[in-house]
């Protein structure tokens, strides 16, 4: 086993065990304070696969900004020191049971499926620029913004467009769903 | 990276998912639910990753619908604690039981 597979495990552990223990503390602070962590080990992940850009995009957008939004909502509408009221036996159960058979099913199927890369086949994993101009693979932040905002047949720039019209929206609904009105007006 | 097989990551990813969806069953605070829904969203987000890099190692489409969703999962973030704040003011509380009024 080398190094970089070592690496992924270590990863891989830290990330399921975060997110376990996002999901089952008792304390909500806690909660988000491991969810940032888990948050964290998937940047981690992210930049082990090589995808710098989404790395930094992940940490930027969940670690500094979500991350940031759920401690502040814990905050203003929590007792943060006080534990949460522990879930009923029976639904935890339940859950768990479910949650396994589906993991279990999931895997088999993952397990049984052979994923063949698609076109050459052992096409160098890490993205070396093979063909296509500069619409290649390389995934550097040049290569991602000229295919983001280019406007030929593999371009993004309309779905670029819709989801800055999405932003937009949730901010002026936001803004309209959280104000407080006066009682006088009411 | 070539060490480690795709179906590796596809069960961490899978692993993460059910994590998600045990949280969202056990939990009753609507905090812990979104905690829950952003572990989900990460989930997927692993699987474009992996998906990319090791089946379409020429291509970058699994970048943009990861940057995507992670746009889509803020502006969800932002309104959901838009609408638990809003909740807090009427009901003082955010836990789902308590959000009964059009129950009855």
């Amino acid at each position: 086993m080398s190094a970089s597979a070592v690496v992924f495990y270590m990863l891989a552990f830290f990330i399921l065990a975060t997110g376990l223990l996002a999901v089952t503390s008792r304390k909500i602070f806690r909660s988000a304070i491991w969810l940032l962590f888990s948050l964290t080990g998937i940047a981690g992940l992210y930049f082990w696969l090589q995808m710098e850009f989404i790395a930094a995009v992940q940490i930027v957008v969940y670690v500094g900004g979500i991350v940031v939004l759920i401690i502040f909502s814990i905050f203003l509408s929590q007792q943060s020191g006080k534990d949460l009221p522990v879930p009923v036996r029976g639904r935890q159960v339940v859950s768990a049971l479910l949650v396994c058979a589906g993991f279990v099913l999931t895997c088999l199927l993952v397990g049984h499926y052979a994923f063949r890369p698609a076109g050459q086949p052992s096409g160098g994993g890490i993205g070396v620029g093979t063909g296509e101009g500069d619409m290649g693979g390389n995934a550097s932040v040049g290569n991602i913004g000229a295919q983001l905002l280019s406007t030929s047949e593999h371009g993004y720039v309309l779905p670029f467009e819709v989801v800055s019209i999405l932003l937009l929206a949730a901010m002026i609904g936001c803004i309209a769903i959280s104000i407080k009105i006066k009682p006088e007006d009411k | 990276m070539s060490q480690v097989p795709l179906s590796h990551i596809l069960i961490v990813s899978t692993a993460l998912f059910f994590i998600g969806m045990y949280g969202l069953f056990t939990r009753r605070n609507m905090i812990t639910m979104l905690i829950s829904v952003e572990l989900i969203l990460n989930s997927v987000n692993i699987n474009f990753i992996a998906f990319n890099k090791y089946l379409y190692p020429d291509r970058l489409d699994g970048v943009f619908f990861t940057l995507f969703i992670i746009a889509i999962a803020a502006a969800e973030a932002a309104v959901a604690i838009a609408i638990f704040i809003n909740l807090y003011r009427n009901f003082h509380s955010i836990d789902v039981e308590a959000a009964d009024e059009l129950k009855f």
